[in-house]
C-alpha cells in the first residue's frame, strides 16, 4: 500500500470509518485469549455453557452480552466470533485466490483448448448461484466449520479465475514479455517471474476486499445449519439459535432482543467495515466512477 | 444475434450436465441406502432398500449411474423428495410459482426505491439527502438478510401483528384448496384476481410483503449506486443545459430529459438483479416460512434429501443459465447500440 492511497482513504470520512471498524475487529481477533480466556485450551472455539437452562438470559456482570438459549455466553462468541470470521474469510480468499490464480494464469498463458476447457469449467461452476452451491456442497459433506469451508472455497474460486486470466491476457503480449522470451525465458518461469508480478496486484486487492462478502456467506450457511454447530463461536450460528426467541414471551416481544442485536450487530459492523473499504479501493482503482 | 442466442442455448446442457456430474461425484460419497431415495417413486418402497439398491445398481460405477439418473431425469422423472413428502417434479411444479412471485415484488420494489433515492442523491449530491441515501444504501447492503429479516419479523409480526409468517392464512388455505378455486397459472395472485377473490388476493400479498422487503433492503443499494452515478453523467451532458438553457422548469429536466437516459443501466441491472435474487429467496423463505423453491432447497438439503437437493440444484442451473440469455437479449432491446457478437 502507497502513501496516495493511504492519504485518500484518511480524508474520505465513510473509508476511515471503514479502516476504522475493520482494524477494530482485527485487534479484537488477536486479543480474542487475552479478552475472553479460552475455557478449553485445546478448543476455544467451543463457547462455555454456565447450565442447560433453554431461556436466554439478559445481559448481567456475569455475562455482559446475556447468554442464549442453553447458557452459551454471548460475550465470549462474539469476541472468539470474531477471530473465527478471520480464520474463515482469510482462508477461503486465499485457497480460492490460488486456485484461481492457477487455474486463470494456466488458461490465458496456454490459450487455444487449455484455455478452452479451463474456462468451460469456470462457467458451469459460475452458473449456480454461489450460496445455493456452497449450501448444497456443505450439506453433502456434512456439516461442520470445515466442510463450510472446503464449500466456500468450491464456489468462490471462478470470478478470481476470471480475474487472473484478463490480468495475464492483458500483459501476456507486451514489449517486456517478448524480451524476456527472446531472451530465452520460456514456460513456468516466464509465466511466474515476468508476466504475474506484473499484473496480478490489484487482483489480490479485490480478493482479499471480498473477506467480508465470504465472512457473510459462511454466517448464512451457518445460519441454515449447514456450517458450524451449536455451540461453536460462530455468528451465523449464533443468530440462528436466536430464531426461536424474536417473539418474546408474550407479555414483552423484545424480551431477548440481545440474542439477536448481539451477534448481529457484530456481523453487521464486520461486514459493513469491509464494505466501505472496498468502495475506497474501487474508487481508486477506477477514478472513473464518482 | 440468432446465432449468438443458439451459442449461448448450446451452453445451456453443458452447463447443467456439468452441475449435475459433480454433485452426483459428491453424492458417491454416501451410502448406497441414502441415494436409493433418487430412484424410489412411494414411501413404501422403502421396506424392500436392498432390492432397490440392486435393481438400480447404486453400488456400479459412478458412470453407469449417472447416465441411469441421466435417463430418468429427461423423462420428467426426479425421484421422491421426502423432506417435502412429495415427488420432486411435483414439488417444484408446487414451489416455484410462490419464488417467481415474490421474485417479482421484490425487483418491483428494488426499481422503485433504486430510481427515486438514486435520483434524489444525484440531484442533491454532497447534500444531507445524498449523503443519507448512501449511509442508507450501503447499510442494507451490509445487514445480513437473516439478522434484517428476523429484526423485521419481530417487530411487524410480533410487536404490531401487521404481517405473519407463511404464504398465506389458514382461511386462505381452505379457499384456494376447495373445488371452486381455479388454478389457472399456479400464480396466486394472478389466480386470485382471476376468480375474483379480493380477500385471498389481499391476504397473499400480506403473506408476501415483509419478505419482499427483505429481499429489497439488501439489494437495492446496488441499484442507488449505479442511478445516482448515471444521473449524474446525464446531468453534465449539453442536452440537459440545453433544456435548462430553454427555461424548462427543473423536474422536467431531471425526469423527462435526464432520467429517461439515465434509468437504461438500472434496467439492466434489474435483470440481473432478477436472477440473483433467487440465490437470495433460500435465506428469506425460510426465516418467513415462505412456502417457495428456496425453503424447499434449504430443507432438502439440512435433511440431506438427495433427491430433493439433486432437482433443486438442476432447476436452479437452469432457470439462471435461461435467465442469464434473457438478460442479455434485453439488453439490445434497451439499447440499440449493444451488439451481441459471436
Amino acid at each position: 500500500m502507497n502513501n496516495r492511497i493511504l492519504k485518500r482513504i484518511i480524508k474520505n470520512k465513510a473509508s476511515l470509518a471503514g479502516f476504522v471498524l475493520v482494524a477494530f475487529f482485527a485487534l479484537v481477533a488477536l486479543l480474542a485469549p487475552v479478552l475472553a480466556p479460552a475455557a478449553k485450551a485445546n478448543d476455544p472455539y467451543q463457547i462455555p455453557q454456565s447450565s442447560y437452562d433453554m431461556t436466554p438470559q439478559p445481559p448481567s456482570a456475569l455475562h455482559w452480552f446475556g447468554t442464549t438459549e442453553q447458557q452459551y455466553d454471548l460475550y465470549y462468541g462474539v469476541v472468539w466470533g470474531t477471530r473465527l470470521a478471520f480464520k474463515v474469510g482469510i482462508s477461503v480468499t486465499f485457497f480460492a485466490f490460488l486456485i484461481g490464480l492457477l487455474l486463470g494464469a494456466t488458461a490465458a498463458y496456454f490459450g487455444g483448448k487449455t484455455d478452452e476447457l479451463i474456462m468451460r469449467f469456470t462457467d458451469i461452476v459460475f452458473a449456480v448461484p454461489s450460496l445455493v452451491l456452497a449450501m448444497v456442497i456443505a450439506a453433502m459433506l456434512g456439516p461442520d466449520l470445515n466442510n463450510m469451508m472446503i464449500a466456500l472455497t468450491a464456489v468462490a474460486w471462478p470470478s478470481y479465475a476470471r480475474l487472473v486470466r484478463s490480468d495475464v491476457l492483458s500483459v501476456k503480449n507486451r514489449d517486456f514479455v517478448t524480451a524476456s522470451r527472446a531472451l530465452g525465458a520460456r514456460g513456468p518461469r516466464l509465466l511466474i517471474k515476468h508476466i504475474l508480478p506484473n499484473s496480478i496486484y490489484p487482483s489480490i486487492v479485490v480478493a482479499s476486499l471480498d473477506i467480508g462478502y465470504i465472512v457473510l456467506t459462511a454466517a448464512s450457511l451457518s445460519f441454515l445449519g449447514l456450517g458450524a454447530q451449536p455451540g461453536t463461536a460462530d455468528w451465523g450460528q449464533l443468530i440462528a439459535m436466536a430464531r426461536n426467541w424474536v417473539l418474546g414471551d408474550g407479555g414483552n416481544t423484545f424480551a431477548y432482543w440481545y440474542t439477536i442485536v448481539v451477534p448481529g450487530g457484530a456481523i453487521f459492523l464486520f461486514v459493513l467495515g469491509w464494505n466501505l473499504l472496498g468502495d475506497a479501493f474501487r474508487d481508486i482503482l477506477d477514478p472513473r466512477q464518482g | 444475434m440468432i446465432r449468438y442466442i443458439l451459442r449461448r442455448l448450446l451452453l445451456l446442457p453443458l452447463v447443467v450436465l456439468g452441475v449435475t456430474f459433480l454433485l452426483f461425484l459428491l453424492t458417491q460419497r454416501l451410502s448406497p441406502e441414502m441415494r436409493a431415495s433418487l430412484y424410489i417413486k412411494d414411501p413404501r418402497q422403502m421396506g424392500a432398500m436392498e432390492e432397490v439398491i440392486r435393481k438400480y445398481g447404486l453400488r456400479d460405477h459412478v458412470f453407469k449411474q449417472y447416465g441411469r439418473w441421466l435417463g430418468q431425469t429427461i423423462k420428467g422423472d426426479l425421484g421422491y423428495s421426502h423432506s417435502a413428502n412429495m415427488p420432486v417434479a411435483q414439488a417444484i411444479k408446487e414451489y416455484l410459482p410462490a419464488t417467481i412471485q415474490l421474485a417479482c415484488a421484490t425487483i418491483l420494489l428494488v426499481l422503485f426505491f433504486g430510481i427515486w433515492l438514486g435520483t434524489l442523491s444525484a440531484v442533491k449530491k454532497d447534500k444531507w439527502q445524498d449523503i443519507a441515501v448512501r449511509l442508507f444504501s450501503v447499510g442494507g447492503f451490509s445487514l445480513p438478510i437473516f439478522v434484517l429479516g428476523l429484526l423485521l419479523l419481530m417487530v411487524f409480526y410480533g410487536k404490531l401483528g401487521w404481517f405473519a409468517p407463511g404464504g398465506y392464512s389458514v382461511m386462505t388455505d381452505i379457499t384456494i384448496h376447495g373445488a371452486s378455486f381455479h388454478h389457472y397459472t399456479g400464480f396466486l395472485l394472478i389466480d386470485a384476481l382471476l376468480n375474483g377473490n379480493m380477500r385471498v388476493f389481499l391476504d397473499v400479498l400480506r403473506h408476501l410483503f415483509l419478505p419482499a422487503v427483505t429481499l429489497c433492503i439488501g439489494s437495492f443499494a446496488l441499484m442507488v449506486r449505479v442511478m445516482r452515478s448515471s444521473m449524474l453523467e446525464e446531468l453534465n451532458k449539453d442536452y440537459v443545459r440545453t433544456a435548462r438553457a430553454k427555461g424548462l422548469p427543473e423536474t422536467a429536466v431531471i425526469y423527462r430529459h435526464g432520467g429517461k437516459n439515465a434509468v437504461i443501466p438500472v434496467i439492466t441491472l434489474a435483470s440481473i438483479q432478477f436472477i440473483r435474487l433467487l440465490g437470495g429467496t433460500v435465506i428469506v423463505e425460510t426465516i418467513f416460512d415462505y412456502p417457495g423453491i428456496g425453503r424447499f432447497g434449504v430443507t432438502a438439503a439440512q435433511q440431506l434429501d438427495i433427491a430433493g437437493i439433486m432437482g433443486f440444484s438442476l432447476m436452479v442451473a437452469v432457470l439462471f443459465v435461461l435467465g442469464n440469455l434473457l438478460c442479455d437479449i434485453l439488453y439490445t432491446a434497451v439499447d440499440p447500440r449493444i451488439k451481441l457478437s459471436e
